[in-house]
Parts: C-alpha cells; structure tokens; sequence
C-alpha cells in the first residue's frame, strides 16, 4: 500500500541534472524524513511530489485525497489576518461554507494559536507564530498528505522542539502520511517512521532506514543515540553534512 | 504499525468532514454576531480615523493660502488676485446653474476618459506582467508615448473628432493609459511566486491564483498609478477643452483669459480642483482603503494617525 510513489523521478535545470532515478514510496499514515547534503535535490524533489514541477523523467502516483503543504518561509497572504489565511486553504480546498469556521478553530487549535492571535495580520505575529498559522492552514483541509519543505529552519532550538512536537502530535491525531524535508538529522529522527537519505548528487537514494520506537515516544537520550548510530556506522550518512552552498538550490 | 493506522485513518476520514452537532452550532451562531459586531465597530473606527485625517489635509490647504496671500500683498491683486477675492470669485461662479453644468461636463469628461484608460490600462497590464515577451515589448513602446506630449494627441485628436466630447477622451485615454499599464504590469511581475507556489500546492488553478493571490499584489501597486492617471485627465481635460475650444472649465478659462479676470480664471481652477479632490476622495480612497486594510497594521502609529 502507498500513499505517495515516486518511481525513477529525474529533473534538470538549465541542462544541469540535480535529480536522477529517485524512487521512493511513503505509506498511508506514514511519516518520512527526507535528508541530504545542501544542493543535492531535496526541495526539488518535494516539489515534483507536490506537484509544483513537472518532472523531466520518472512517474508520480498519488493515491490519497488531498494533500497541503508547510514550507521553509510561512508564506502567508499579508493582507489576510490568521483566520483568513487558515479559511484560505478550506476555501481552496471547496469546503462547505457553513462548516469552515468550526474547522478553523480546530486547526487553529491544532497548532496552539489563541483566538486573540487567529484576528491579527502576518505582520503582527512573531517568526514563530506565523509558521504556528502556516501549520495550521496546512491541517485545516484535513489532508491525508502533507508536504513539509524544511519547514522549521529558521526558528531557533527551543521553539523548533515545540513545532516537532506539534507536528508529531497532529501525525497522532489525524493519521497523515506525510514528506519531511529536513537536513537536521535530530529533527528527523524526532519526527519519522523511516528516513530517506537522498544521494549527496541527486543520483537516487543512498539509504533507507526504519527510525527504531514511534514519533513522540522516543526519548531525547534514544534520538541522539540513534543519530550518533547513523553518523558513526552507517555508510549511507556518510556525506549528509557536506556543506556546498554554490550547489544550493 | 502503518497497517494497524488504517482502519483508524478511515474512520478518521469520514469523520472529518464537517457535522456540527447542535449545541456547537448554536456557539457558532454567537461567535459570528461577535464577529459582526467587531467587523462594524472596526469600520466605523476606520471611517472615523478618515474623516479625522481631513484636518491635517485643511491644514496644509491653510499652509498654501498663507503662501498665496503672501505672494498677493508681495504682486498686488491683478497679478495674483487675494485667496478670499478668489473664493468669492468662485462663490459666485457657483451661484450660477450653468456653472454646475460645465463643472459637470468636464467631469464627466475627466471620469470617462479616466475609466476607459483604467480598463485598457489594466487588462493590457496583467496581459503584459504574465508574459515578460510582452512587457519586453511594450517597455520602448511606453517611453516613445509618454515621450510625446499630450498638446501633439490633442492635435491629432482634433483633427480625427473635432471639437467634441471624443477629442477629450481620446487625449485623455492615450495620456493616462501608460501610467496604469505600468503599474498594472510591474505589480503582476513583481509578484510573489513562493504565494503563488502555496496557492498552487493548496490545489488552485490559474484563475483562482490570479483572483486570489497575484490581483491583491498587483493592487498596491495599481492604486497609486490610478491616482496619478486620475490627476492626469483632470489636467488632460481641461487642457483639451481650452485648446480644442470644446467648452467645459477649459473653455471659461479661456473666456476669463480673453477679459483678463485673474479671479475669475482662479476661481475655475480651483474648481477644477475641488472636482478632482471630490473624486479621489469619494472614489479612489475609500476603494484602496478597503483592498489594502492590512497595511495600517503595519504601519507605525506616527504614520497611521
């Protein structure tokens, strides 16, 4: 059974390859980190499963519902309050009318947001909050898939541990599969069942691996234990902290 | 683990969508009495801090009269007749009913000419700001036609319709058109792609990425364009009508030019703009108020009031 199939993706930019025969599978109900070096093809990748880029080779199948998306920035409409932009995703999505303020307070609820935050402007809320907003109108439509590209890079520690958890949390809840993007090994090991390590040149998957215990079970003791495992013995992670930023997509 | 979820996510499914149970709807119905009440409420403020920002305008006329006065007492009254003399002048220019039709007139010629270059304008602008071809080729075709004068189109104008209603709009249309095609075109181009990629991956198609996404961007950048093309056809207008001889308050300045009555050729300007400030005020403001309310959040409180 598979919620989202990539079978041999390959796509180039300008005649310059980043991607070539990447296959991978996420089942239904399954969370799955996707990691790599910087440059080596993993937002692009997210963005031919989400459907944002046409592939030049290769074949996506999608065998869910409906799918959302959290990116790296918040990405909000401006000239929405936090509201808006939650009912946004439901107006998109073609939800009845009458059932999208109670679907609102519950994605809003979903994502820790208070009443009095859900009336302000993006540009009132903290770097936080707005990606707290973005999280929750990616929850609104009820998706059985998320897509999120990188989505906690820019918060600092503390709060990057409060969005997992919530992620996590809303995994729990609502039984999405979903594509983690992340390049923080800890990060994905938090959130997974499984993690994907993409080659540090695009040329397919240099490893998967089953994370061992279940998302928000795991404590911190065993995350860094696992991430130490991976770093110290497993050849396929060998290159995932190479840093090439001229190839950074 | 994936396998034990499912029977779990399907119900989840089914349950999802929306089924309100009835003592929830009857929060619900509260909750949106709440909410039209803090809507009017936040209108009413806005409105008010609207009126209330016309002191600082009257201020700044009061500023002008001052300089105005002072240049009256520097040149004396045929030079530059008193504001008072002028108001009165205007008054009683006023007080005529065939006053109020050439007022109307050159309005209506204003507003007409401003509407049709506001429609071209801005349908050609977002043809142009999704094509970067187009807008590569439009952009020596802008400066050769905002290079040329408006006093050469209403030549040629006068010479296709004569003195006549069309001569004025057919100036104003080609004056004001380019000024709202920019900006019709840069605020499309300009726009976000990482909104419109959100959109797209939130399942919306072109049309719905443009309604929702690219044409409330493409507003802040359309809105002071307007403005400026609105200000361009009153000037156009009156313009048009002193040199085509077609009437309107370009035709009374005319007539007060002919008898030397400095008052009288100030009181029509003046009305002239009076008209223009009613129109921006009435019309353009208040539009750009609304589509782009989320600004004066940003703003800081020096600005907003």
């Amino acid at each position: 059974m598979t919620a989202l199939g990539l079978s041999r993706i390959g796509h180039a930019f300008f005649g310059r390859i980043v991607l070539s025969g990447v296959s991978l599978a996420v089942r239904p109900g399954e969370v799955m980190a996707l990691v790599g070096p910087s440059g080596c093809g993993k937002s692009t990748l997210v963005h031919i499963a989400a459907g944002l880029i046409e592939p030049r080779e290769g074949r996506v199948t999608r065998d869910y519902r409906r799918h959302a998306m959290v990116f790296q920035e918040p990405r909000l409409l401006p000239w929405l309050t936090a509201e808006g932009n939650i009912a946004f995703a439901l107006r998109l999505a073609r939800w009845p009318r009458a059932g999208r303020d109670p679907r609102v307070a519950e994605a809003a609820r979903l994502a820790e947001l208070g009443p009095e935050d859900l009336a302000k402007f993006p540009v009132e809320l903290s770097g936080g909050m707005r990606q707290r907003v973005a999280i929750a109108r990616a929850l609104a439509p009820a998706p059985d898939f998320l897509f999120f590209d990188e989505p906690f890079t820019a918060l600092d520690v503390a709060l990057k541990r409060r969005m997992q958890d919530l992620v996590i949390a809303a995994a729990a809840a609502a039984r999405f599969a979903a594509l983690f993007i992340t390049h923080d090994l800890m990060e994905a090991a938090r959130v997974a069942h499984r993690i994907a390590v993409l080659d540090s040149r695009g040329r397919g998957l240099a490893g998967l691996r089953d994370v061992p215990g279940v998302p928000g079970a795991r404590s911190d003791r065993e995350v860094f234990a696992t991430v130490q495992d991976w770093l110290g013995r497993d050849p396929a992670f060998a290159h995932v902290h190479d840093v090439d930023e001229r190839r950074r997509a | 683990m994936t396998d034990a979820a499912a029977p779990d996510r399907i119900r989840a499914e089914t349950a999802a969508p929306p089924a309100a149970p009835v003592p929830k709807g009857a929060r619900i119905g509260a909750g949106r009495g709440a909410r039209l009440a803090r809507k009017a409420g936040d209108r009413a403020g806005r409105l008010g801090r609207f009126v209330w920002s016309g002191w600082a305008g009257l201020a700044a006329l009061a500023l002008l009269a001052a300089l105005w006065q002072a240049g009256h007492e520097a040149y004396g009254a045929f030079i530059l007749p008193a504001p008072l003399d002028t108001l009165v002048a205007a008054r009683g220019v006023l007080a005529d009913a065939d006053a109020w039709a050439v007022l109307g007139q050159t309005s209506w010629r204003a507003v007409a000419g401003f509407g049709l270059a506001a429609v071209a304008g801005t349908l050609a602008g977002i043809a142009a700001g999704y094509s970067p071809a187009t807008l590569r080729l439009a952009r020596p075709l802008l400066t050769v036609s905002l290079g040329v004068p408006p006093i050469a189109w209403i030549v040629l104008a006068m010479i296709w319709f004569g003195a006549s209603d069309a001569t004025v709009a057919a100036t104003i249309l080609i004056a004001a058109t380019p000024v709202v095609f920019v900006g019709a075109a840069e605020g499309v181009a300009t726009r976000d792609r990482g909104l419109d990629a959100m959109a797209e991956a939130f399942g919306a198609g072109p049309v719905r990425r443009f309604l929702a996404v690219a044409s409330r961007q493409m507003a802040s950048h359309l809105f002071p364009a307007l403005a400026l093309a609105l200000g361009t056809s009153f000037k156009v207008a009156v313009m048009a009508e002193l040199l085509a001889n077609a009437g309107g308050i370009g035709g009374e300045l005319a007539r007060a030019r002919a008898l030397l009555d400095i008052a009288l050729a100030l009181a029509w300007v003046l009305l002239a703009v009076a008209a223009l400030i009613v129109v921006e005020y009435g019309l353009i403001r208040p539009l750009r108020a609304e589509v782009e309310r989320w600004r004066e959040a940003a703003e800081p409180w020096g600005v907003k009031r």
